[in-house]
């Protein structure tokens, strides 16, 4: 499993890359390796708010739905409309193509809890213990 | 502390994801739900259903008291032959669906469901009519060798000869040189094979079985795929899709009923509901708009609630969205048209026929 370096992580397992005021927002390769095969996404639209700590969608495999939380808050400003079609991709390319949300956000500060990739992976380890 | 089958440490060295089910620590998946389920359907899998209970009666009172405790006629299964049916209650409400092996008259097999292991026992052996009834859950190991390859594959270890036993009949015989209960039946609408063997068997019967298969593509196949595949053949599934509150007839089996075969538990409450009228019935819908549909959502009629979903999904083979739900009467008809609420979203949703899936010729 990678976590790349330039990402920051949430304990639910969602990772978002950060490009100025905007923050590229998908699921980390343990999540969708915990789910199994991702066959539906619902995703928020262009111009929905988001919360930090708040669900702003679901992702569900055959068997399970699970919640989709935001990193930061502010409003959707892209949506990756092709998982509908294809939310396999998330599977096979959790950190670029299987991106699902971009959010301008106001607050910087907010960015700042959450954890880079040496801690996410250190939490994964104790999750697991 | 949940139970293991014997080949636990099998599925544990195979990768399998292992999760909790009905008190057993089990494999829900290997490969991926999708990658099993699509074997299964096109070449061939192997599940590990050693979790499944093993009930037998026996004696000279071991028919007549099966009989009256099971809703089929096993008056219509020959010895050799297996039968699928419910126990039930006096007021019609299902202990569980089983499937009962006719060794002989004095000898049958009947097959429950894990979770029920203990609750069958009590519940048989307290109205044993005279039988001998002995839980043997823990002497059987089963494994399921599904799909259209399944003959091939089963045939290179016995010398039995498989095109000789039909769709849910059974035989004694070899297989890898382990005495095995040879039965053509399953829970995923394929054809295939259920073995039953000596529990300490299992590890060999599985590692055999897998090495015949490699040439056809065998695939370990765990939990998820093994309910993705009922529920493509609205295979009914105790505990999700009915439970001791629901009679035969509300979960749509009314063909295993046979209410004029003479005595049995639960008739009579049967006989006055089905002339009464039921007040509800479990159905097949596909959803016509996006979502996916759960147990538990809430079946929708003029925006208020009227019933439950019980199972459902995303089919791999279809790729649409399936389920089972109670519905009124009013609504059971195909083509019935309701919703479900998936998370406080209304989706459109149609009564169809089942099974869903049609198995290719």
């Amino acid at each position: 499993m990678t976590f790349p370096d330039d990402l920051k992580y949430t304990k639910e397992h969602e990772w978002c890359r950060i490009k100025g005021n905007r923050a590229v927002v998908g699921i980390t390769d343990h999540a969708q390796n915990q789910l199994g095969d991702i066959v539906y996404v619902e995703l928020p639209e262009v111009g929905d708010s988001v919360k930090k700590g708040e669900s702003f969608g679901v992702v569900e495999s055959t068997k399970a739905v699970s919640e989709l939380f935001s990193p930061v808050s502010g409003k959707v400003v892209e949506v990756n409309d092709p998982l509908s079609d294809a939310p396999e991709t998330i599977n096979e390319d959790a950190y670029e193509e299987g991106w699902m949300i971009q959010v301008e956000f106001g607050d910087a500060k907010e960015t700042d809890e959450l954890m880079d990739a040496a801690a996410y992976k250190k939490f994964l380890e104790e999750e697991t213990e | 502390m949940a139970q293991r089958t014997p080949l636990y440490d099998v599925h544990v060295r195979a990768g399998a994801r292992i999760v909790e089910f009905a008190g057993w620590q089990m494999p829900v998946q290997y490969e991926g739900i999708l990658a099993e389920h699509g074997a299964v359907r096109e070449r061939v899998g192997l599940f590990d259903v050693s979790h499944m209970g093993e009930v037998v009666f026996r004696g000279p009172k071991a028919f007549e008291a099966l009989q009256r405790l099971f809703t089929n006629d096993l008056g219509r299964c020959a010895d050799g032959q297996a039968q699928y049916g419910c126990l039930c209650r006096e007021e019609g409400g299902i202990v569980d669906d089983v499937v009962v092996y006719r060794r002989a008259v004095d000898d049958l097999l009947v097959c429950v469901n894990a979770a029920n292991r203990q609750k069958d026992y009590d519940w048989l052996q307290g109205h044993a009519f005279g039988a001998d009834v002995a839980n043997e859950s823990d002497a059987w190991s089963q494994l399921a060798l599904q799909g259209p390859r399944a003959a091939e594959v089963l045939q290179k270890l016995t010398s039995v000869r498989l095109s000789s036993i039909g769709t849910y009949r059974f035989t004694n015989g070899e297989v890898a040189g382990l005495t095995c209960l040879i039965a053509r039946t399953g829970y995923t609408g394929e054809d295939g094979f259920e073995l039953f063997s000596a529990s300490e068997q299992a590890p060999k019967l599985w590692t055999a079985l897998m090495d015949a298969g490699r040439a056809a593509g065998i695939q370990p196949c765990g939990l998820g795929a093994r309910d993705s595949l009922r529920l493509e053949m609205a295979y009914r599934l105790y505990g999700s899709d009915m439970d001791d509150t629901t009679t035969p007839l509300e979960a749509g089996l009314s063909w295993v009923v046979k209410l004029d075969k003479g005595e049995f538990m639960g008739r009579q409450a049967m006989q006055k509901q089905k002339e009464a009228g039921l007040s509800k019935k479990l159905v097949g819908f596909t959803l016509t708009e996006p979502g996916i549909p759960r147990h538990s959502h809430a079946v929708l009629q003029e925006g208020k609630p009227v019933g439950a979903v019980t199972s459902g999904t995303k089919s791999p083979s279809l790729g649409t969205s399936i389920g089972l739900a109670y519905v009124p009467p009013g609504l059971a008809a195909e083509g019935s048209t309701f919703a479900v609420d998936i998370r406080g979203r209304a989706a459109a949703a149609k009564v169809v026929k089942t099974p869903f899936y049609a198995k290719k010729k």
